[in-house]
């Protein structure tokens, strides 16, 4: 008996686990199966952050990861509690972010047997994580700790799950020791890249005339942006950025021309079509870039860095190939090229970039390009920038320009609704000396709008900028563009007064709907020490430009808004 | 017959997968096919040499470069140590095969015969039915299945193919 009282639960067990991992904030919500673990939070010196809905967590610990580069940590009931963490769990996925999820489930006696709140969640969550657990024994948890932590943020990061059966957290600890070696035998360590590969791929650039390198999110996770940057000079090449390579490569460099894509930058697009060798490093050529292979950068050598074999000849097949992290490859890489002769080439880009720039068109009426631009000066590039999903996020990714990795948090393989302003609180909480500015729709925003609550009760100092148009924005656009304008769905109506919900969580709100006003406001909301909202009420009507239509490839990408109606796209998405 | 050509007309894979011997791998890596529209037509589990781990061989139906990307995504589960594809010539490949017959007083001595011939053998016997058991390829097993189905055949129970790699390297 004795003996037994020093025994530790397997609750403490995790508690002590995840100290030793390095984790100094969780964020999650309790329920019956889960009791065990926030009960010994109590004793813990880890900061639990309470949210109003699981999804909040999630993507509270997605902003966490991706501003500071460290495992997400969430911690929520069964049933309903690990169900509500599923959109969450999809988004860190296809983003590849690290995140480790605890999720409580019924006793082990009970598994199967529809117990109160039981949720097959190992099942449910199978497709959509890195790896996952269904613990039986409380003496493994010290092991499989280690192993979900190393397997989240190694090699290609993702999300992955534990579940945990009640009596697994409430039992007692019988195991020898905290520390024990993790087994997993199937999981391939980070590749090495290979010289032989890098050096058939450096020879692949020489009498290249027309470089192009594709920066990605492999980028930015393995922190490559020196090497990234060491590159493109050393041969030349401009750089074009993925919406989540935003900052890999300064993209005030003279040298970038920003992001590429469905809605990137024209000169971008047009440096895509005209390239004859395009690099891409930490990037999976995925179809908001490249929507129809065939037509994709025609003649042109493609290369391919990737830490993931299985990204190779996914969708393009690639002429060269490295397999590693970004970082280790270009640093070998690099050994083995030359500068190439690129002035004729540089100057046709420039050619591009005075031809077709992104514009800011004033004639409306308030519109977010000029409010993100405005931001831009304000913070002077210096914001941690989160978007939601939608026509802000497009127009974020075009206006507020980013030189660092890790300032810009944007949804992009899961384009995720909700998203924006829970992630900029994580982000907040692992960077709480940074200005973060979520840059939200109405329509977004509305979705996991809740989490207000958790701004004020931290008083996190986020930066939350609505742009309302009263629509789901560029759902409109599509069915403007491509339907006849026959608007189904998209309307708004309904929305609240934003400024009276954020002071009913005792947040600072404000509110602008002229071209005039925009500096006042955002300055004094920039300065506001604290949380708030501000209320943009934009132009209704306003679309992205340019874009390629879904299913098309960049030769179709259109600069101007077009005159006549348009073909119905016939890509996914 | 050369049992890769075969395959390959039919676009019929064979694919060995060393795995960890857990719950849920199994269903990890029918998730990776069935995500793809790849339907698998055979499917043999079982411990392996080394007990920590299970073997598995499937054959699958559908294009090679889904093929090569499910066995890459396989690859990456966690719990799997290896997959990879085998063909009829850098492997040999196997398959068992039950079938049950209903024979007449004509009958018994043509099943008999060709059982034979196929060096398969009875292995149950009731007062008017067979139970034959062959071990061979699956062209062999499909050719007594097709020459016995003229006569009364009452079911077949087929194991699917395993494989083992030739010379040196594991399978
Ligand atoms: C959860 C979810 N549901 C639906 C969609 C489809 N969708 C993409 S953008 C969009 C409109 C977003 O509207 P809003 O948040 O107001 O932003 P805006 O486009 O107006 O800037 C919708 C509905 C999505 N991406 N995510």
């Amino acid at each position: 008996m004795k003996n037994k009282k020093s025994l530790m639960t397997g609750a403490e067990v995790i508690i002590k686990c995840l100290e030793a991992q390095g984790v100094d904030i969780l964020f999650g919500l309790p329920g019956g199966s889960v009791i065990p673990i926030f009960d010994a939070l109590v004793e813990s010196k880890m900061k639990l952050v309470l949210v109003r809905h699981e999804q909040g967590a999630t993507h509270m610990a997605d902003g966490y990861a991706r501003a500071t580069g460290k495992t997400g940590v969430v911690v929520v009931t069964s049933g309903p509690g690990a169900t509500n963490t599923v959109t969450g769990i999809m988004t860190a996925m296809m983003d590849s972010v690290p995140m480790v999820l605890l999720t409580g489930q019924t006793i082990t006696p009970m598994l199967g047997k529809d117990a109160f709140q039981e949720a097959d969640t190992f099942g449910i969550t199978m497709p959509i994580v890195k790896h996952s657990y269904l613990v039986k024994d409380t003496n493994e948890l010290p092991r499989i700790i280690s192993e979900a932590f190393h397997i989240a943020n190694s090699g290609r990061p993702g999300p992955v799950l534990i579940d945990l059966p009640k009596n697994v957290s409430a039992g007692l600890f019988t195991g020898k020791s905290l520390k024990q070696k993790m087994d997993i035998p199937g999981y391939k360590a980070v590749p090495k890249p290979g010289t032989r590969d890098i050096k058939k791929m450096a020879k692949m650039f020489k009498g290249a005339k027309k470089p192009l390198l594709l920066v990605g999110q492999g980028a930015v996770i393995s922190q490559a942006d020196k090497e990234v940057r060491a590159f493109a000079e050393k041969l030349q090449s401009p750089v074009v950025n993925t919406l989540l390579g935003k900052g890999a490569f300064p993209e005030t460099h003279p040298l970038s021309l920003g992001m590429v894509g469905m809605h990137g930058t024209a000169y971008a697009n047009k440096a895509l079509i005209n390239c004859d060798l395009i690099c891409s490093i930490g990037s999976r050529w995925d179809d908001r870039i490249n929507s129809n292979n065939d037509e994709f950068c025609i003649g042109a050598k493609k290369l391919h860095i990737d830490i993931d074999s299985a990204e190779i000849n996914k969708v393009v097949k690639p002429d060269a190939i490295v397999i590693g992290d970004a970082k280790s490859a270009l640093q070998e890489l690099i050994k083995y090229v030359n500068t190439l002769n690129t002035e004729e080439w540089l100057k046709e880009i420039e050619y591009y970039k005075k031809e077709f720039p992104l514009k800011i068109d004033m004639d409306k009426g308030l519109n977010p390009p000029y409010i993100i631009d405005t931001l831009y000066q304000l913070t002077r590039g210096k914001a941690i920038v989160v978007t939601d999903v939608g026509q802000h996020q497009m127009w974020a990714a075009q206006f507020y320009k980013s030189d660092h990795i890790r300032n810009w948090l944007s949804s992009g393989g899961a384009g995720t609704m909700g998203y924006g302003f829970p992630a900029a609180v994580g982000a907040q909480f692992g960077r709480p000396k940074d200005t973060v500015v979520a840059i939200v729709g109405d329509g977004g925003f509305q979705m996991t709008a809740f989490e207000l609550a958790t701004v004020a009760i931290h008083k996190l100092p986020v930066k939350i900028i609505i742009m309302d148009n009263k629509f789901l924005g560029m759902v409109r656009q599509w069915q403007e563009l491509f339907f006849d304008n026959r608007l189904s769905g998209v309307d708004l109506e309904g929305n609240p007064d934003f400024v009276k919900l954020a002071e009913s969580y005792g947040i600072k709100g404000y509110h602008f709907n002229k071209i005039s006003d925009t500096k006042k406001v955002l300055t004094a909301a920039l300065k506001h020490n604290g949380p708030c909202l501000i209320h943009a009420e934009i132009i209704k009507e306003g679309n992205v430009f340019p874009m390629v239509p879904a299913g098309k490839s960049a030769y179709h990408m259109i600069i101007e808004p077009p005159k006549t109606r348009l073909e119905k796209p016939t890509g996914s998405t | 017959m050369n049992p890769k050509k075969n395959d390959a007309k039919r676009n019929i894979h064979t694919i060995s997968m060393l795995v960890a011997n857990k719950p849920g791998v199994l269903v990890r890596i029918a998730h990776v096919f069935a995500r793809r529209g790849y339907n698998i037509d055979s499917l043999v589990v079982s411990p392996a040499y080394n007990p920590r781990y299970s073997r598995m061989t499937t054959t699958a139906q559908g294009d090679p470069e889904t093929l090569e990307q499910i066995i890459k995504q396989v690859n990456k589960l966690v719990d799997v140590i290896h997959a990879a594809e085998h063909t009829g010539e850098d492997s040999v490949h196997i398959e068992l095969a039950l079938v049950k017959v209903k024979f007449t007083a004509t009958t018994k001595s043509i099943f008999s015969k060709l059982a034979k011939k196929f060096h398969a053998r009875v292995i149950d016997e009731t007062a008017d039915t067979l139970i034959i058991e062959q071990a061979g390829t699956t062209e062999k097993l499909d050719e007594m299945e097709a020459l016995m189905k003229k006569y009364s055949v009452v079911e077949m129970v087929r194991t699917g193919k395993i494989v083992m790699a030739r010379g040196v390297s594991e399978t």
